[in-house]
């Protein structure tokens, strides 16, 4: 646990030293609709993330997380629009043509490992064959040595060898989970997006998948792992950053985050709460429509400690967008 | 009593996923699923809800055995068991709204009846009945299909990894939603899954999928 401690201190002190990996400053994505509508998926989110370091993104669905995972690779749908800046390495992702991201950022700067692996890989094609045609687009390896990078690259995934000639339908889902991962790592990216990785897992490959990446991260890259699941969350993360209809409303180091002082938004604190392990007691309500959110805070309709002031939106200060966060406890 | 007794099954008549698998639930009672993915459980789970019919062994419910599976079970048996699945997008129609699978409760004045009760239950709001699987989320879909399994109030409930895709809240949301339920109308209940921290906390008793299996003699 103090190492972990001492690895979000440091995390803070690199944001502030601005040496972050990625640093992504009002992030906004709206969709716009047939009829004049538009939903708003993400809102002003602001974070930064740095070498070694695990940040959590963590939400019930819907709440916009993939679409900032989106956007940060420019795969959003033709009628989104962004606007705000996501700084990796002096690039801005977010203004970035898409020649640009397609030749020197996807797969290069930024790994991707996907939600549901068994439909990012074809079909048709072995495993090898998927790594290999990876190595051959992503880095300079001679023909001959083809072969060795790509085993390589399935050794530092841990993906057993002799599955390398298997067709995705012939893995579990924790081995497709990781033959994903080490099409991910090959182009030696500082980043890695984790969208969802281990939705639908049995608890055991969870925890080895995401032990996994936090191996990654611990050789220095930045890991974003975008999650509903709290305890995958705990068991990995640095810092948590929860996100509430389209905005992040709290970023709070993991430990604190679920340690006996717990997070500072109703929110967060009532996602904590519905936890089977915790009181099993589920947030009333349900989220709003994107796509009609209020003027003021989205979540004080559900909230127990709203009152008036909730009518306009709380910014963020220290961390946490409330108008009446919880108290820490001393 | 939903007693499944030595039963193997799978889709393969000489390769069957699991074989002698036998569990009993008592009426009232929940009981908790326990397995690794891939033992075999859904499958079982499918046995018990008459969806797929076992190579071998009974399936005892309610005193009575069952002979007829799928769309062959007579009606009674069918409605006495009510299912949810893990991936609630696979498991609704695309092309009707939310409200309308629900409405198989009864005649006009029966079914609304039977709406307006379900849909507070669930935590489904009115604007969400009326819209397709493609305009809500995946969490939002899973409180629809919960409720279409309470429809005709079967006296079993079966949930195959019902919270597997869904956040903390809305897990405890829709195990809040069964539990209520339950008291209302003394429904059994097997809860399949991986997830031993939801079903301990969620049922009376959880069994291993292995003490399912006969001991390796």
């Amino acid at each position: 646990m103090t190492a972990r401690i001492a690895r979000a201190l440091q995390a803070v002190t690199a944001e502030r030293a601005g040496d972050a990996v990625l640093s992504v400053r009002g992030l906004t994505v709206r969709f716009r609709l047939p009829g004049g509508r538009t939903v708003a998926a993400v809102g002003d989110a602001d974070f930064d993330l740095a070498a070694g370091e695990c940040l959590a993104l963590v939400g019930e669905s819907g709440c916009g997380k993939s679409v900032l995972a989106s956007a940060l690779l420019g795969l959003l749908p033709g009628n989104a629009e962004t606007s705000g800046t996501a700084f990796l390495d002096g690039t801005d992702l977010l203004a970035a043509d898409e020649k640009t991201l397609a030749r020197t950022v996807r797969g290069r700067r930024v790994g991707l490992v996907p939600q549901s692996p068994a439909a990012h890989l074809t079909p048709v094609r072995t495993v090898r064959s998927h790594l290999e045609e990876t190595v051959r687009a992503l880095t300079g390896t001679s023909r001959r040595a083809r072969r060795k990078t790509a085993e390589d690259a399935a050794d530092r995934a841990a993906f057993p060898a002799g599955h390398l000639d298997r067709y995705p339908h012939e893995l579990s889902g924790g081995l497709a989970q990781r033959a994903a991962t080490a099409l991910a790592l090959i182009g030696d990216a500082r980043l890695l997006l984790a969208d969802e990785p281990t939705t639908g897992l049995d608890r055991d490959l969870v925890d080895r998948t995401v032990d996994e990446l936090r191996r990654h991260a611990d050789e220095g890259r930045a890991l974003l792992l975008i999650t509903h699941d709290l305890a995958a969350a705990a068991r990995i993360a640095d810092r948590v950053a929860v996100m509430y209809a389209g905005r992040i409303v709290e970023v709070a180091p993991a430990h604190r985050f679920f340690g006996p002082t717990g997070p500072r938004h109703p929110y967060a604190r009532g996602l904590l709460d519905a936890l089977p392990d915790r009181a099993f007691t589920p947030v009333p309500g349900m989220p709003p429509e994107l796509s009609a959110l209020p003027d003021g805070c989205a979540f004080a309709p559900r909230c127990p400690r709203a009152t008036a002031r909730c009518a306009t939106r709380p910014e963020p200060t220290a961390g946490v967008a409330c108008h009446h966060p919880e108290q820490p406890r001393a | 009593m939903l007693e499944l007794d030595s039963v193997t099954a799978g889709y393969e008549r000489r390769a069957p996923v699991f074989r002698g698998a036998s569990l009993t639930v008592a009426p009232g009672e929940s009981v908790g699923l326990l397995g690794p993915s891939g033992c075999g459980k859904s499958t079982l789970a499918r046995v018990a809800a008459l969806l797929h019919r076992p190579d071998a062994g009974r399936l005892v419910l309610d005193g009575t055995e069952v002979r007829a599976w799928r769309h062959r079970a007579p009606r009674a048996r069918r409605t006495a068991v009510g299912v949810v699945f893990q991936q609630p997008r696979t498991a609704a129609d695309p092309r009707l709204t939310l409200a309308e699978p629900l409405r198989a409760a009864g005649r006009r004045a029966e079914a609304r009846e039977r709406v307006a009760a379900l849909a507070p239950a669930v935590g489904l709001t009115p604007d969400l009945l009326g819209r397709r699987p493609h305009e809500v989320s995946d969490g939002q879909l899973q409180r629809a299909c919960l409720a279409r399994a309470l429809t005709l109030r079967p006296r079993w409930l079966i949930c195959d990894e019902m919270t597997a895709m869904l956040d903390a809240s809305t897990t405890a949301a829709l195990v809040a939603a069964v539990e209520t339920y339950r008291e209302e109308t003394g429904a059994g209940l097997l809860a399949v899954g991986h997830d031993r921290v939801l079903l301990n906390r969620w049922c009376d008793r959880t069994v291993e999928w292995k003490d399912c299996l006969p001991t390796a003699a």
